[in-house]
């Protein structure tokens, strides 16, 4: 064996402590109490929103939903669900509130789902939104920046995409963040 | 008194492991017998004082004693009896002293069956098991004491999480536990031989038992959280790779591949390094999976209370632990002689490719579980990833992965002839040919499903094939079969009917996915929906008042044509103190189906919102993952490992569990 297979063969042998190592490194970072878990910056903010048509979820009334139903005039949430997001279930409740309590407007994108398995989810849990798309291929998603559900977007009267929430909405976000927003931007 | 006397014993228990974790190594080390035999009293005083402490807040949680704080955050007087004991490990506290429990009693083990190890490696690795102890046992009494007072005592407590209120999950937690702590056995034989730089088949031999008796726990224990899952939730659904499930299921990937690894080591002498890796990678994963939704690092469904501070301990436990076995590892594996040679084609050969995809596997939801956090780091996006991302990593994986899992044990050891081994395999090929187009007749697509029904049926009839092989059936007289069958070493046939229940799971899993109708709508009193060939009729709903909650109780009658094949009763219950609605299914299963039924809410016209799955096969899955335990335990009563000594004897003693020599 030469030297060098000797060094490489070393070398190996500390490759899952080397992984451990940057593992770690991201576990303390995780660990800042200062992060919030939630945070939200995005590209998108400011950007108006890109251009999309999409059919609503097969088998169910009502419209699809498109860029255009974005810019009449009103403030909207764009809020992207799925069945097989369990987050999503626990936010389902909140969007209700919104959409019963507050009258936002709420359009909803059905993000990689089964059109039955969504039309059993909107049925058991109730359905808030007032248009909703189905993004069967998650191809209007990869537009919008989605990495994963939920995630919540409030559109501006012009059209701009103002604020973006990765992950569930809950009841304090509402309160201190969404609620505020939405009636400034109303104004 | 009594819960000062736990809080005392877990000290106690503290100061016995650092004198079990420095004394007996310290004498291995310098070859002093009377230092090394202090471990075997102190693994046993050790497993004594922490029973006491889980006692004393056992107690504390029976009689409802409200100057404890943890049982006013967790208990309540109204509880059945049954939760308030099962109270004691649904909280993080007390969840850690069950832990540090079932430490100890996997230490004790080795001090009462490990009489025929060498003495030093006794005696390390009772050193390496105390040194763990002694991290856990800190972190409970510095920063999660289950027995600190509360003054004023409140007049009654908060209740457990109602959810939590439930049979199946009330023997989950142990059980897991059990899984994940046994585990540590595999960790402190692999500190231990890589301490002393010596792995030998008498190593494996030891080893392989007990990673086999934490498999059957973990099976187990994960399996009863799945069927909880899907029947409490009311999801219809029993896996949502929800960051907790995976942080189970990766350490049981990690140790199937270490079962399989470790019997390499036991028969040929080879895969040491590796064996000793996945050894340690398997524990640190069982921390790892401890201590991940502990740690406030991701968020989920039924994750505990989370504390900065708490995550700090834990992460600094997680780099001693992991971090400093691994250290060990760079510097003493190179060291371990490499052991016997073989061709591709081989025993060996299908043992480590099963160890490679079970490791990507592993990889793939380690990836999928932490993908948010980095992510998160890097642009500071928060995501979750769901089961689509699975769907196209995780179970392409599994493809292979099955394939050559029927291969396998036709091969011979060094190096096998793949093609005779392929033409014994012409009915398992025939059976999954048969299999794919019975799915295709019966249900259509989709095609991924179709193949994994066709490679569900090759698995079982190959699995048979290769048990009917070893004895001859049809090909040797009946009786001549049966003395070879039972000539037959149990682990053999623990295998097959591991392997086959493997198949009978995937067969479910796969139907379960794939074929599910489910439908959800309003319905009256006395209305019926008709689905997948049953009539499903709601007769009534009757408000019914629990021990600690209300509860809406329908009936609903299901029949098939003119016959009556079930009556259910979904449940939906209020629980007051915790301002908590929980569901209870109503599941009639035919062995082929379950019919699963949920109620919901009341409208206002008096209909009563219906859920309604049919769940094809979903029964093979829980059916399948029994019959894999008990192959785990079938082979557990092998006699090699009843005794645990290489010597072949002629005959042993009935019922004999320990060999002292």
């Amino acid at each position: 064996m030469t030297t060098g297979m000797v060094i490489g063969r070393r070398l190996a042998y500390l490759a899952p402590l080397a992984i451990f190592g940057i593992l770690a490194v991201y576990f303390a970072w995780g660990l800042n109490p200062d992060r919030d878990p939630r945070a939200l910056p995005s590209v998108m903010i400011d950007q108006p929103v890109p251009e999309f048509a999409l059919p609503p979820i097969a088998g169910m009334d009502g419209p699809g939903l498109s860029a255009a139903d974005l810019r009449t005039g009103e403030v909207t949430l764009v809020n992207f669900f799925a069945s097989w997001c369990v987050p999503c279930r626990l936010e389902h409740r909140v969007l209700i509130e919104l959409a019963t309590q507050d009258k936002v407007r709420l359009f909803g994108i059905n993000y990689k789902n089964k059109p039955e398995e969504a039309r059993a989810w909107l049925a058991e849990l109730g359905n808030p939104y007032g248009r909703i798309g189905a993004d069967t291929t998650g191809r209007v998603g990869i537009d919008w920046g989605v990495y994963g559900l939920p995630e919540t977007f409030i559109i501006d009267r012009s059209g701009r995409i103002r604020y973006r929430r990765a992950g569930q909405i809950d009841q304090q976000t509402l309160n201190e963040t969404i609620r505020p927003l939405i009636r400034e931007l109303s104004q | 008194m009594i819960p000062e006397i736990g809080h005392f014993a877990l000290i106690l228990a503290l100061m016995v492991a650092l004198v079990q974790g420095s004394v007996p190594i310290i004498g291995a080390a310098q070859g002093r017998t009377a230092w090394m035999d202090v471990a075997r009293p102190a693994a046993l005083l050790q497993l004594a004082l922490v029973t006491i402490a889980f006692l004393a807040l056992t107690w504390a949680f029976v009689v409802s004693d409200f100057t404890v704080l943890n049982v006013v955050q967790n208990s309540h007087t109204a509880k059945p009896l049954l939760y308030k004991i099962s109270g004691v490990w649904g909280n993080h506290e007390g969840s850690m002293v069950l832990w540090v429990l079932i430490l100890a009693a996997f230490g004790a083990a080795v001090a009462v069956f490990g009489g025929n190890l060498p003495p030093p490696l006794r005696a390390r690795v009772l050193s390496v098991q105390a040194w763990i102890a002694i991290g856990f046992l800190a972190f409970s009494l510095l920063t999660s004491n289950p027995f600190e007072r509360i003054f004023p005592a409140p007049l009654n407590g908060r209740d457990l999480n109602p959810l939590l209120q439930d049979p199946g999950l009330a023997f989950h937690p142990p059980m897991l536990y059990a899984g994940y702590v046994g585990f540590s056995m595999a960790f402190s034989f692999a500190i231990a031989a890589l301490i002393e730089g010596r792995v030998d088949p008498a190593w494996a031999r030891w080893v392989r038992p007990w990673t086999l008796v934490a498999w059957c726990f973990l099976t187990a224990g994960i399996t009863l959280g799945s069927w909880w899952a899907y029947y409490e939730l009311g999801w219809g659904g029993w896996w949502f790779w929800d960051p907790v499930e995976n942080a189970s299921f990766m350490p049981w990937l990690m140790g199937t591949a270490l079962l399989h690894s470790a019997i390499v080591v036991e028969k040929r002498d080879a895969l040491k390094a590796w064996t000793i890796l996945l050894a340690i990678l398997t524990f640190s994963l069982s921390l790892i999976g401890t201590f991940i939704v502990r740690s406030g690092l991701l968020t989920s469904v039924h994750a505990f209370a989370t504390d900065p501070e708490r995550g700090l301990f834990i992460l600094l436990l997680l780099c001693v632990t992991i971090g400093g076995s691994l250290i060990l590892f760079a510097i003493r594996a190179p060291a371990v002689q490499a052991g016997g040679l073989f061709a591709p084609v081989s025993r060996e050969g299908a043992l480590v490719l099963n160890n490679l995809l079970l490791v990507v596997a592993c990889g793939t939801v380690f990836l999928g579980t932490l993908y948010p956090l980095f992510l998160e780091a890097a642009t500071g996006d928060k995501i979750s990833v769901g089961p689509p991302f699975y769907n196209k990593t995780f179970v392409p994986i599994m493809v292979p992965l099955i394939a050559v899992m029927a291969i396998g044990p036709f091969l011979a050891w060094k190096r096998a002839d793949l093609a005779g081994v392929l033409g014994r395999l012409k009915l398992a090929f025939a059976a999954a040919v048969l299999a794919a187009l019975g799915a295709v007749a019966l249900e259509g697509g989709p095609v991924l499903a179709v193949l994994a029904m066709g490679l569900a049926a090759w698995l079982i009839v190959g699995t048979l094939a290769e048990w009917a092989d070893r004895i001859k059936l049809f090909r040797a007289p009946l009786g001549d079969s049966l003395r070879r069958a039972r000539g037959l070493p149990r682990s053999a046939h623990g295998m097959t009917l591991a392997h086959a229940g493997l198949a009978v799971a995937m067969a479910g899993m796969t139907a379960a996915a794939s074929w599910k109708v489910e439908s959800v709508q309003v319905m009256q009193l006395g209305d019926s929906v008709e689905m997948a060939g049953y009539t499903y009729r709601l007769d009534r709903v009757d408000q019914v008042q629990g021990p600690n909650y209300t509860s809406d109780i329908a009936q609903v009658t299901i029949s098939r044509g003119d016959r009556h094949v079930a009556r259910l009763t979904p449940e939906k219950r209020l629980y007051p103190v915790q301002q908590m609605p929980t569901t209870e299914a109503g599941i009639h299963t035919t062995g082929l189906a379950d019919l699963y039924v949920v109620i919901g809410d009341p409208d206002e016209a008096g209909g009563w919102t219906v859920r309604i799955f049919h769940e094809p096969l979903v029964p093979w899955i829980w059916a399948g993952v029994l019959m894999m335990v008990l192959g785990g335990i079938v082979s557990l009563s092998d006699r090699r490992f009843r005794l645990g000594a290489p010597a072949r004897r002629a005959k042993a003693p009935a019922g004999a569990t320990v060999a002292q020599t």
